[in-house]
């Protein structure tokens, strides 16, 4: 054939010189594919982690630290519950336990707890856990340089308010070791929940020479050294996190499982696929869409339970037009069909909330608003009859504006009260939805915001979380509440030791503040999650924790 | 040619500047903060953190010290992961993504054009409008559908795969992400490839090689193949930067720890560090594909010369 000078066959013979630069370009960038690519292999999964006597447990969201003192969200909490131990621990059902003290005393005038700690107890590299960790704990809780979020939690104990402020040294915090497994804390004022704030992440011991070594990094695997049923052994972030079984933690001998990983399952959906294809044995979640069927076909797995939680509409107390109008609050809030929203929207258990407080607290009597009792008929007259006393008609109607964070389910609820605003009082709403952070800041700034949606999950069992949001002082108070009867008795309940003079004043402080209608209560949350049947020793409680520890599976 | 190379690795620095210096004030406009949440911090603790984390620094002064810090290499630490450095995310995040979007990028480079070339040999008949037909499908069909969707086809019904998890990086668990992301990617593929190979098989030269009597076959591998590839080179280059540092979709529903969630939660949680960390590597990415596809080009088309 005869040779056609043509441009296409110069560009397929290219001079030799590039011809081989181009070759060792090529070889370079492709043994550099190759080494990444094998970098990905291999990982930390292919070790002797994941076998049949693992627990796999779906979590939510990845954890943002497994540092007892930077722990915030749901995710993280349950992690570092079973990493770290307390002074007191939950069991199965969320009661209240000894943890890492076998005993306590209280003085008389509720100032003083002395702790006698197991001497059994270790850490997961066998030192000996002593006073003295749960006083390097607190310290470096309130240090200021440790900017730690829970710090405002265990403000009650002495001098802890001046060190935070940065106005004292830490070492003047009244926690001390009076010996090794003999620990003495001193509050500023009696604090009745004192003892069940100290089961959260934040009053947990650290462990010094590893912290000492490591500073602020030292919550990683090979690093952190913890006092729990279990130690980290490996974390890759986005993917999963691995405990093992602490053979030095006091009660080994009855920690059942010797692997427990947890999953960040963001999308429900995806996590429901991985339950169902046998990947998870606990799922964090169970997504609205798929409810009604697995009621049906899963009814057994399927763990529904009160939590302490409560959705609820929050006004702008401090700029009309609800400033100064709890008759008008009133008024809005008794029409809204919580049972209808319950049934129709969210669908998957969850209980109309006429309280502020959700039930499930041991000795706690949630107050209800009056209206709860009514028939519908009776609410929308009366809402009627106050929303024209407020100075509103059908020819001046109240125009307001309800704002929520995007998501689906927040809509659909703001959709329909705002049709319940307008069929029973004719109220004009406008429905506003911002992403989160926006949202936030926007009930923070005050000026825009009218009527938010927000919740509140408890920290610890006891009716204090959800009441000392209120209070006038609290910056996490979005409403701008400020009752001083309703501070007063929440001051006087702090001060009681008598636990159910203390309860009862705590009751008393709900029914004050109910009938200023600062939020509507909507719903109460339900904790919902598919357990497998071969996890034994799941116990539904209204905290929703779940330590490892105390569960087990069956061969 | 090197001379052009330094030219264009030079240019990219008042880009990349440009780059950083608008991420970094735009995230800072956006309302809302890192530590904002339901649970509003009392005064001193917010005080605290803000020191920590420097943001009780005027702006420009904390602009100043995050390009010195970039200057050595350090992304900072993330506000979100408190026990990570950005860096340390980017860097365990982004093996996976490129495993996965590597992996899908050249299945993609070989179904699409093969099917692409072989709907332009038959266009307009049956066989062409059927792979075209299957390939809209692919564009149409989003992300957050297929992937469940193969999910529970082939990990819930039929059990052939896992639903999720790296699994230490087995085969069998790259299998559904790679197919899911490379779907749509096949789907452009196969479309540009199909509209240029139509072009080329039209031109004088091909024209000339069929008189010549070359096979089909010959024509299309090595004369028709390399200038039709001229516009899928072009759309591969962002492409590929887009695909290997990941998909948040693709990452949440298979469970996958790759890069692409940090672009969606860095923002969202108001991550400044992070934020900026994935936009300077995702734009060194761009960059550095931008300039392969340029030296591709001098390759493919004898027209180009540097």
């Amino acid at each position: 054939m005869p040779t056609v000078p043509s441009r296409f066959d110069q560009a397929q013979r290219p001079a030799p010189m590039a011809g081989r630069a181009r070759q060792a370009w090529s070889l370079a960038l492709c043994s550099a594919a190759c080494a990444l690519w094998l970098s990905a292999c291999g990982g930390p999964e292919g070790g002797a982690l994941g076998t049949p006597a693992t627990l796999h447990r779906g979590n939510e969201a990845e954890p943002e630290s497994l540092d007892p003192h930077a722990v915030r969200s749901v995710a993280a909490l349950n992690v570092a519950r079973d990493l770290g131990e307390g002074l007191v621990t939950y069991d199965a059902a969320g009661n209240l336990v000894p943890g890492a003290a076998r005993s306590w005393s209280v003085s008389e005038d509720g100032l003083r707890y002395l702790f006698e700690l197991r001497p059994t107890a270790r850490w997961s590299n066998g030192d000996p856990l002593t006073a003295g960790d749960f006083v390097a704990g607190f310290r470096r809780l309130l240090t200021p340089a440790t900017a730690a979020f829970y710090g405002e939690l265990l403000l009650d104990i002495r001098g802890a308010a001046e060190i935070l402020a940065g106005q004292r040294a830490p070492d003047t915090l009244a926690v001390r070791a009076l010996a090794d497994h003999q620990l003495e804390i001193e509050l500023a004022q009696p604090t009745g929940h004192f003892l069940k704030l100290l089961t959260l992440p934040a009053a947990f011991p650290i462990h010094g020479p590893s912290l000492a070594s490591f500073g602020q990094g030292f919550a990683r695997p090979g690093r952190l050294v913890s006092n729990g049923a279990y130690r980290l052994a490996e974390w890759t972030v986005a993917s999963h996190i691995g405990l093992v079984r602490n053979e030095h933690y006091w009660d080994a001998a009855k920690t059942a499982i010797a692997q427990v990983w947890f999953y960040p399952t963001v999308d429900q959906l995806a996590e429901l696929n991985r339950y169902r294809a046998g990947e998870l044995d606990i799922t964090a979640n169970v997504p609205a869409s798929a409810f009604p069927r697995l009621q049906q076909e899963r009814a057994a797995e399927l763990r529904v339970a009160p939590y302490l939680s409560t959705y609820y509409y929050g006004f702008n107390l401090r700029q009309p037009p609800f400033q100064g109008q709890p008759d008008l609050r009133r008024a809005l809030s008794m029409v809204i069909d919580r049972r209808l929203l319950v049934n129709q929207i969210t669908r998957r258990g969850e209980q109309p909330a006429f309280s502020w407080i959700p039930p499930g607290l041991v000795g706690y009597t949630p107050q209800q608003v009056d209206f709860a009792a009514w028939s519908p008929e009776r609410r929308i007259a009366e809402a009627r009859r106050l929303y024209a006393a407020a100075g509103y008609s059908a020819a001046n109607p109240l125009q307001t504006e309800i704002r929520f964070n995007t998501d689906r389910g927040h809509q659909q609820i703001a959709v329909a009260i705002q049709s319940m605003w307008r069929e029973a009082l004719g109220v004009q709403t406008t429905l506003v939805n911002t992403e989160l952070k926006v949202h936030l800041a926007q009930i923070r700034a005050g000026g825009q915001m009218q009527v938010f949606r927000a919740s509140w999950v408890g920290d610890y069992a006891d009716p204090q979380t959800f009441a000392a949001l209120l209070t006038s002082g609290n910056p996490a108070n979005l409403t701008g509440y400020a009752n001083p009867d309703y501070d007063a008795l929440l001051d006087k309940a702090a001060a009681t030791t008598d636990q159910s003079r203390r309860l009862s004043l705590l009751q008393e402080a709900e029914q004050v503040m109910l009938n200023d209608m600062p939020v509507m209560p909507i719903y109460v949350y339900v904790s919902k999650h598919l357990v497998r049947p071969r996890v034994r020793g799941w116990t539904d409680n209204a905290l929703d924790v779940h330590l490892s520890r105390h569960l087990a599976l069956a061969e | 040619m090197l001379r052009y190379s330094l030219q264009r690795l030079l240019g990219a620095i008042p880009t990349l500047f440009i780059l950083i210096a608008l991420a970094f004030f735009m995230i800072r406009v956006a309302p809302g903060g890192p530590f904002d949440s339901e649970r509003q911090l009392p005064a001193e603790v917010e005080a605290n953190l803000m020191r920590a984390y420097h943001l009780d620094e005027p702006l420009h002064q904390q602009f100043a010290r995050y390009l010195g810090n970039l200057l050595r290499g350090d992304f900072g630490p993330s506000f979100q992961y408190k026990d990570y450095s950005v860096t340390e995310l980017i860097m365990t995040g982004f093996p996976v993504s490129l495993r996965l979007g590597g992996s899908a990028m050249v299945l993609a480079l070989l179904v699409g054009v093969g099917a692409g070339t072989f709907a332009a040999l038959r266009q307009n008949r049956v066989a062409d409008h059927s792979v075209m037909a299957v390939s809209m499908t692919g564009i149409s069909i989003p992300n957050f559908v297929m992937a469940p969707l193969l999910i529970l086809v082939f990990a819930v019904y039929l059990r052939w795969l896992p639903a999720g998890g790296l699994g230490g990086g087995a085969v069998r668990n790259m299998v559904l992400p790679v197919i899911a992301l490379a779907l749509p990617q096949i789907a452009y593929v196969a479309r540009l490839t199909r509209g240029s190979m139509i072009e080329v098989l039209r031109s004088n030269f091909i024209r000339t090689a069929r008189a010549q009597g070359l096979t089909t076959l010959t024509i299309v591998l090595r004369h028709a193949l390399k200038p039709a590839l001229l516009p899928v080179v072009s759309y591969l280059g962002p492409a590929t930067a887009a695909v290997i540092t990941g998909s948040v979709v693709i990452e949440q529903i298979f469970g996958v720890p790759g890069l692409g969630r940090y672009f969606v939660q860095g923002a969202l949680n108001r991550d400044y560090t992070l934020v900026m960390g994935v936009v300077v590597f995702y734009g060194i990415l761009i960059i550095i594909f931008n300039f392969l596809v340029d030296l591709l080009y001098a390759w493919l088309d004898p027209k180009v010369t540097y």
